[in-house]
């Protein structure tokens, strides 16, 4: 391409990340994607109907294919990969497994990245909390029950370990 | 089962029966699963697809001088530049790689580019210059059907037409009751959208393609042919699938990106966006039934009369076999001997349809249902009674002479489905998101009415009419470990941890390896009729009976024993005439067993020209029943509860099961209320997800569940297939619900707030 821009930076997953010779019209969600190589985050829609792009910019859930990359450089970037420091799996994404909230797996990490960002809010949410909560992630598969059983038993060990 | 399958059941080392976890969840919730969009490759190019935005024109000429200027671009290809067959089909090769001369349907490829950045492809597409002449739009069945109107492409205007006549087709029945019901064109909405790789062999001698798709064989016999190319030269892998749902089951950028990749010598990335998804895959069929039911005066039906029209757009696709499919099930889960039926699949210049979850049997049941309920009504009976009195059981033959000699448990399936409790009466307040309408927050408490309906249905699993069915499986055991090699294209609904379960059952191992699933195997057919639990099951349960044997065959000539005498006991080899108990890791020490093994089902036949014949392999069965809330002002709608209890043979994961019975229930929803490919004159309307409408979190209904599980003696593991069934009638039940909550005669779906709440 002709028309590319010299350098930005920006901070995902708490590391500084280098853009070089990028178009200055590209998502947050191309760049991590294709550029940086963190694929954790989906695209489905490109416009922000399906949540499959969810990321954590400051701290607020959004969706990477609404925000231009260039745009974030003065923001903290938390990807679906950079949920767990270790590489483990956070107790959100073992419940998903344990309780069948994954089936294709399209929607899920975008689900994981929002069902962090409610519970770290709001931890004790009532059902209709969670359904309005993840309203803005389709998932295609699941009809969604897995999903709520998933977040109640989250929910709830996060509970009993508080006490 | 209830919706907590996970606790009741133990998951006992992940064998059958249990709840086994897929082995690839935990990557998936991480994002480190490699969907087919997340490939990458060295030296990779970008391409894109320039499609018509016109349903019906003359080409009358292309110019991409412009788009040639446009520094990055490396490949601009047109019709000529296909090498082989200019078209393909999976059943009929009617439709171009590019369109040369004429564009039957919005959205029909012309030309694709390969350039360095999606943006460069991008306004290479916009820069080629195309000049078109309109062509009278054929939009309308009827007109498709009239011999009068001209053909649109050399193999005319009707795919398919097909009769069924049985027994006494005079015979009149007490009661009759008639109607026309309206089906909308839906969408498979899968959210990973098509996405392919594709490297080019040096010279241009094959390729390689990592695609999403439900059929790895089928797509690489087409692409073979398409590009002039051996089979054995074009090597399929399967990306990560992001669901499927019959959307990936026919081409779509499968023989661009390869034709990218060949042109430039360089790895090229073809993914579509969501707008270009709607335009790139085929849909279920919009169609129109209308049925004419006889029943005595004890509510017995006497005949089932009318005709089906499903309009299949442009080109062939999988019309002809959706045709049958719907028209064998207009009869429903309910005994009948007599009968007339026509059907008619349609070519017209919409959008292209073919495969989605329910395969033209969502379409017949959404009539048939609406049936029964205005017989119950003109016999005063209940909606549960009159499908009762019908209930089809093992050994009642079909329309077709078929006999159903599937486990047929349909009134079980309505009586459970009836036994479980309904929800309680809705408590709303002012402005609450549990309203009809959601997030709107628009409906008022005191114009909400509650409406319960019913739906019953039969399904086919398989593919039928003589198809020669087949799948393959590899099992080798080596040191107590199994890798399993087969085709099967996981596309989520977790064929991947059945594998796993039969091997662990059948082996009394522990670890399962399984290998990439890739053409470098025999076909395993395609992930779609409800089909693999059955076909790939059966070919990895058969694979690994072959290997348990030639492994007793050794132990037994080590210890001197009869191999008949040996069997497994959890993880051991077990003699159950002597003392012999040894582990199977030990007892596969230092041994490399591998064995291949084919399944295949039983020969169905064609149907004759009254529609007579044995074309199915076999059938599941399954009620739904829905509750309602309705703004009977505003037209909108809440599903409160959907029960229902399905024909699902043995359960082999319960938790798999569940999820499949709910999805398929929020699928059916969809159809029900909200999703709809508006189509006018061949123009789509709302190719994107913020006007085409998918159930969403507040959407979920309450979903109660209860697998009716009667063991299929029909089957390799004694389970039906259970991906289908969950899909079919819980849209008539919404419907019928809707029509219960507002006393309106609604005949199409989905269901629009104009239908409930406007003069009609």
């Amino acid at each position: 391409m002709n028309d590319t821009t010299g350098f930005y930076e920006l901070v995902v997953n708490g590391k500084k990340r280098e853009v070089r010779d990028s178009w200055v019209g590209e998502s947050l969600l191309y760049v991590l994607r294709e550029r940086l190589g963190l694929m954790g985050s989906k695209g489905a829609c490109e416009q922000g109907e399906c949540g499959s792009c969810t990321v954590l910019l400051d701290g607020d859930a959004v969706c990477s294919c609404l925000v231009l990359a260039a745009t974030a450089t003065d923001s903290e970037v938390v990807t679906v990969e950079g949920l767990a420091a270790d590489g483990a799996p956070t107790d959100v994404q073992k419940a998903f497994v344990e309780h069948g909230a994954v089936q294709c797996g399209f929607c899920t990490p975008g689900l994981i990245v929002a069902v962090h960002h409610l519970l770290d809010r709001n931890p004790d949410p009532s059902a209709i909390e969670v359904k309005e909560a993840l309203s803005g992630n389709i998932c295609r598969c699941t009809g969604y029950g897995r999903i709520f059983a998933a977040v109640e038993t989250v929910v709830a060990i996060r509970k009993g370990a508080g006490k | 089962m209830k919706n907590t399958p996970s606790s009741t059941r133990t998951r006992n080392r992940g064998v059958l029966g249990t709840s086994a976890l897929r082995p690839d969840g935990v990557a998936k919730t991480q994002g480190n699963f490699a969907f087919s969009s997340d490939f990458q490759a060295e030296n990779m190019l970008w391409g894109a697809t320039l499609r018509s935005p016109h349903p019906h024109a003359r080409i009358v000429s292309i110019d991409p001088s412009e788009a040639w200027k446009i520094s990055g671009v490396e490949a601009i290809i047109f019709a000529d530049d296909v090498p082989g067959k200019a078209t393909y089909g999976l059943i009929a090769s009617d439709q171009p790689v590019f369109a040369r001369d004429v564009v039957r349907y919005m959205g029909e490829p012309i030309a694709a580019v390969a350039a360095d950045h999606p943006e460069t492809c991008r306004r290479a597409i916009a820069a080629i210059k195309v000049v078109y002449e309109g062509l009278p739009v054929l939009s309308d069945m009827d007109a498709a059907i009239d011999p009068a109107t001209p053909a649109i492409h050399p193999d005319g205007n009707v795919f398919r037409h097909q009769r069924i006549v049985s027994g006494n087709p005079d015979v009149m029945g007490d009661v009759v009751v008639e109607g026309t019901y309206d089906i909308g064109m839906q969408d498979q909405a899968f959210l990973g959208l098509e996405a392919a790789l594709a490297y080019p062999d040096p010279g241009g001698a094959g390729v390689e393609l990592v695609v999403a798709t439900q059929w790895l064989h089928e797509d690489r016999k087409q692409i073979a042919d398409c590009l002039d190319l051996a089979p054995e030269k074009v090597r399929l892998v399967l990306g990560g699938v992001g669901g499927a749902f019959g959307a990936r089951e026919d081409i779509s950028l499968q023989v661009h990106t390869c034709l990218l990749a060949l042109r430039t010598g360089r790895p090229v990335k073809v993914q579509y966006g969501r707008e270009e998804s709607f335009f790139g895959h085929v849909h279920r069929h919009p169609g129109r039934i209308h049925l004419r039911h006889h029943a005595d005066r004890a509510g017995k039906l006497v005949k089932v009369e009318g005709w089906m029209k499903l309009d299949g757009g442009a080109y062939a696709s999988t019309s002809s076999a959706v045709l049958i499919n719907g028209i064998t099930h207009l009869q429903g889960p309910y005994a009948c001997d007599n009968s007339r039926l026509d059907a008619w699949a349609t070519r017209t210049n919409n959008p292209p349809c073919g495969a989605m979850r329910g395969f033209g049997v969502v379409q017949a049941c959404f009539a048939h249902e609406g049936q029964m309920d205005k017989l119950a009504a003109a016999l005063g009976l209940s909606p549960v009674e009159i499908r009762l009195r019908n209930a089809m059981k093992t050994g009642d033959k079909l329309f077709t002479g078929q006999v159903v000699d599937s486990v047929a448990p349909v009134a079980r399936c309505i009586r459970e489905t009836d036994a479980i409790p309904l929800p309680a009466d809705a408590q709303y307040g002012t402005g609450s998101l549990e309203l009809p309408g959601g997030s709107g927050r628009t409906s008022d408490p005191s114009h909400i009415r509650r409406g319960i309906g019913w739906g019953v249905s039969i399904k086919n699993l398989m593919y039928s009419e003589g198809f020669d069915d087949s799948a393959e499986a590899r099992c080798t055991l080596v040191d107590g470990v199994a890798t399993l090699k087969f085709a099967t294209a996981e596309v989520g609904q977790g064929f991947v941890v059945l594998a796993q379960q039969i091997a662990r059952t059948v082996l009394g191992v522990d670890t399962v390896v399984l290998d990439t699933i890739d053409t470098q195997i025999g076909s395993a057919g395609s992930t779609s009729a409800s089909r693999q639990t059955w076909m790939s099951g059966g070919a990895v349960d058969g694979a690994c009976r072959l290997v348990r044997e030639r492994l007793f065959e050794h132990v037994a000539h080590l210890h001197n024993l009869d191999p008949l005498q040996l069997v497994i006991e959890g993880t051991e080899i077990v003699d159950t005439l002597g003392p012999l108990r040894m582990p199977v890791a030990e007892a596969s020490k230092g041994l490399r067993i591998e064995q291949t093994f084919l399944h295949r089902h039983r020969p169905t036949e064609e149907l004759d020209e009254n529609g007579q014949g044995n074309c199915h392999v076999a059938f599941a069965f399954v009620a739904h029943r829905a509750v309602v809330d309705v703004d009977t002002e505003l037209g909108l709608v809440k599903v409160v509860q959907i029960a229902t209890a399905q024909d699902v043979g043995q359960v082999l994961n319960p938790l798999a099961l569940l999820g499949q019975i709910e999805g398929g229930i929020a699928q059916g929803l969809g159809l029900a209320v909200m999703e709809e490919i508006v189509v006018d004159r061949g123009v789509v309307r709302n190719p994107s997800f913020t006007d085409y409408l998918l159930p969403t979190t507040l959407d979920a209904p309450d979903v109660v569940a209860i697998p009716i599980e009667e063991y299929e003696p029909l089957a390799p593991l004694g389970a039906k297939g259970v991906g289908e069934p969950p899909c079919i009638s819980v849209t008539p039940a919404i419907v019928a619900a809707i029509r219960n909550a507002t006393g309106r005669d609604i005949v199409r779906t989905p269901v629009r707030p104009q239908d409930i709440c406007l003069p009609s």
